[in-house]
């Protein structure tokens, strides 16, 4: 095993909620994210994948502390940075980046791809060999870009383009973790390959490590060696990628695979599940497992018992599951249909 | 398929022929920049109770045809070319007033996010039955207990108690739901479906896909499906038409065009996609370069500066003329290789990868 260099552990984020006529008061929190665990070793790229609001960028913020925890901690090396102040902080911001979904709002309008890439060596005070603005030109160049783009604005760049300059600047500190939340979404089809395959090749040429968030089930399985899945502010199910998308246990990842419309008109008929309605409001989560109403296996245990994230019999190492009454590990079982359209 | 004749002059009826049927349709657009030509010489038919899938990327055009078959394009900026024909009804050139009518009532559309057709300060039922009245001069609770029907018919729970919340008290997948209902409420013939998930989550997507194609084989509901998921198309349409630079590149049956592609575009949006079941080792492969400018698409095929394979055409052909589709019916695409040097091409790719 390599070393760990992110660990979080019971990690929670709770947003307030506030309401009232005239004076606003806290009237309830966002369970944004509700106890996390989750470790990313030296160059592992990990997967997080969930539907929209499951708390996946919070999770992302909290890793780069952007956001303070309200409870349980992100150690970074060994070292506990769950409440650093911005001081403490400042020695480890180079190593840990973050790339955004939006390649749009992410980069400032007014400034040029130079001055983009530049600032984070100019904020952290480095001086690479050569000076900032031919290390910028050289982080083009890994980025797929013309070196000659060093002056040009963000808007003469197309979507692929624009989260190129998002890559290069994050690669700017040699960053030893990136955080990519959602960093091909807004991308269309047939550029989305193109940053992939970028970031795969930044991962195994630098060995830089990943925390990959995004809902495109097929790319995170191409991306990630190690998957989490993710529901309500929890983990359901963790474990390395063949074991997620082959063998899995936990019933949400099951329909969340058999959701996923692939283009293949010869595909062998795979496991037809339907979950009833959305997921609820993260402000008032369900009783016990979170799950428990869109699942068809819940029971009574399921509305008072949290079911724990552990590994199960049969299960390999490091494979663990947060259900009462698992699925048998076979994405070929029997449909399921608990639509009320279709019932 | 009977070639069909159908005269020029607009109203006026022709033979049987497709139910709908849209022949070298052009869309342009006067702007600052120029002239933007959305759509250029796009013709493709649609068979009634059948779903057509419109694939394609961003800015390819998938919108403004649709808009087009609706006649939503506002006149004073937009010049519109072509025929598009709804049986025996010819949409280009007819007046507001018939458009006006035709909207909602024989033909209806759901747009990808339904909070910006929904009203926040009117509730769900007042929304819907509101559409009905309209069309078809029902009463007061007439229409109250058709719009119940319809919330019914979409699958939301207890739908005498939902007809009078309001769409902030709905989730996003019972919004689409909603959406779908006020669509339907006049048993329309022509359903046009704008990205109708993409704004969805998967489990929630495979929801509404399945009720569609649930309505449509209880209701015989001609669907014109667009997305930019070729797996959307999978699951969902018989045929399918992939565009780019607004026009058409393949089209075909679902079957023909996902296991058999033709066009190195489809090629290329196929290769680029990494599936369930594909090995994790194999590089994921994608279209080089960005879309065009419709500003001043590239002269030739317009996929030409981003395709590998223009040298194999033999001649200049592929930077100067544009090619069209062919065959007129059936599978086909618009591209000048040829069948055997698409094939040779294909399976060569399949060697390597093997
Ligand atoms: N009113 C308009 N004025 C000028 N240009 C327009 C207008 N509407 C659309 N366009 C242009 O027409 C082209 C096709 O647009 P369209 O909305 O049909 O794309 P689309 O295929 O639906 O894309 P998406 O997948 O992003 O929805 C684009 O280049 C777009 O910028
Ligand atoms: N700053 C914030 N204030 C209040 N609520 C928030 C804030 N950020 C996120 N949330 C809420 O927390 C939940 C998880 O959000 P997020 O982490 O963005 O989910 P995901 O990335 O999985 O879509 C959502 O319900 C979201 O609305
Ligand atoms: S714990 Fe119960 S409700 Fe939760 S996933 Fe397992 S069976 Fe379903
Ligand atoms: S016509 Fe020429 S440029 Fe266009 S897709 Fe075919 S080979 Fe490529
Ligand atoms: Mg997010
Ligand atoms: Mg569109």
């Amino acid at each position: 095993m390599s070393e760990t260099l992110l660990e979080l552990q019971g990690l929670k984020k709770h947003f307030p909620v506030r309401g009232g006529m005239i004076i606003k008061h806290q009237i309830g929190s966002v369970h944004a994210v509700d106890g996390v665990d989750l470790t990313v070793g030296a160059g592992e790229t990990v997967g997080l994948v969930g539907e929209s609001g499951c708390g996946k960028s919070t999770t992302g913020r909290l890793a780069a502390r952007l956001l303070e925890p309200t409870d349980g901690k992100v150690l970074y090396k060994g070292e506990d940075i769950s409440h650093s102040s911005r001081r403490e902080l400042a020695p480890i911001r180079p190593e840990i980046q973050m790339i955004f979904q939006d390649p749009y709002s992410s980069l400032n309008p007014r400034q040029t791809v130079g001055t983009i890439i530049r600032s984070p060596m100019e904020i952290n005070g480095i001086n690479p060999e050569g000076g900032r603005k031919k290390r910028a030109q050289e982080l083009l160049e890994i980025v797929g870009l013309n070196p000659e783009h060093y002056n040009r604005f963000p808007h003469e760049f197309s979507g692929g383009q624009r989260q190129r300059i998002g890559v290069a600047r994050a690669l700017a500190l040699n960053p030893q973790l990136i955080i990519a939340d959602e960093p091909v979404s807004a991308l269309d089809v047939s550029i989305q390959a193109q940053v992939v395959n970028l970031l795969q090749q930044l991962q195994r040429d630098l060995g830089i490590a990943f925390l990959f968030i995004a809902h495109d089930l097929a790319i995170v399985r191409h991306f990630s060696q190690r998957v989490a899945v993710m529901y309500l502010g929890k983990i359901v199910e963790v474990g390395d990628r063949a074991s997620i998308y082959e063998r899995p246990r936990h019933p949400y990842t099951h329909a969340l695979l058999s959701a996923v419309p692939e283009p293949d008109v010869n595909a062998e008929q795979r496991e037809r599940i339907r979950l009833a309605g959305d997921v609820p409001s993260p402000i008032n989560p369900p009783s016990g497992c979170r799950f428990r109403t869109r699942c068809w296996k819940a029971q009574d245990k399921c509305a008072t018992e949290v079911p724990p994230l552990v590994q199960l019999n049969g299960n390999r190492e490091g494979h663990l599951t947060a259900c009462h009454f698992p699925e048998a590990p076979t994405v070929h079982g029997d449909d399921v249909v608990l639509d009320p359209a279709l019932a | 398929m009977t070639t069909v004749s159908w005269s020029s002059e607009p109203g006026t009826s022709r033979g049987p022929g497709p139910f709908l049927s849209v022949r070298d349709l052009s869309v342009r657009f006067s702007t600052e920049d120029g002239v933007v030509r959305a759509v250029d010489g796009l013709s493709f038919d649609v068979e009634k109770g059948t779903t057509l899938g419109i694939v394609g990327e961003s800015g390819s055009g998938k919108s403004v045809t649709n808009l087009a078959v609706l006649g939503l394009h506002d006149p004073a900026h937009t010049e519109i070319d072509g025929e598009i024909w709804l049986e025996d009804q010819e949409l280009v050139g007819a007046s507001s007033a018939t458009l006006e009518k035709l909207r909602g009532n024989r033909v209806a559309m759901i747009f990808q996010d339904p909070l910006t057709s929904l009203s926040p300060f009117h509730t769900i039922g007042r929304q819907i039955s509101e559409v009905y009245r309209k069309h078809k001069g029902a009463s007061r609770k007439e229409a109250r207990d058709r719009a119940i029907e319809m919330l019914e018919r979409v699958g939301i729970p207890q739908p005498a108690t939902r007809v009078d919340h309001y769409p902030h008290e709905f989730s996003g997948g019972m919004r689409q739901r909603a959406m779908i209902a006020m669509a339907l409420v006049c048993d329309p013939d022509l359903l046009i479906a704008d990205e109708p998930t993409t704004a969805l989550d998967v489990t929630v997507q495979a929801q509404i896909l399945d009720l569609l194609k649930d309505l449509q084989q209880q209701y015989g509901t001609t669907i014109i499906l667009i997305t930019h998921d070729l797996g959307v198309v999978a699951n969902t349409a018989d045929n399918v038409l992939v565009m780019y630079a607004g026009r058409a590149a393949e089209r075909g049956t679902v079957r023909e065009v996902l296991s058999k592609p033709r066009h190195p575009y489809t090629w290329g949006l196929l290769s680029s996609m990494p599936r369930l079941t594909s090995s994790v080792d194999a590089p994921l492969v994608p279209v080089r370069g960005t879309p065009p400018s419709l500003l001043s698409p590239p002269a030739g095929c317009a996929f030409h500066p981003r395709c590998d394979f223009s040298q194999l055409v033999g001649s200049d052909l592929c930077f100067t003329q544009r090619p069209d589709i062919s065959p007129e019916n059936g599978h086909g695409d618009a591209c000048y290789l040829t069948l055997q040097q698409k094939r040779d091409i294909r399976t060569g790719d399949t060697k390597e990868h093997a």
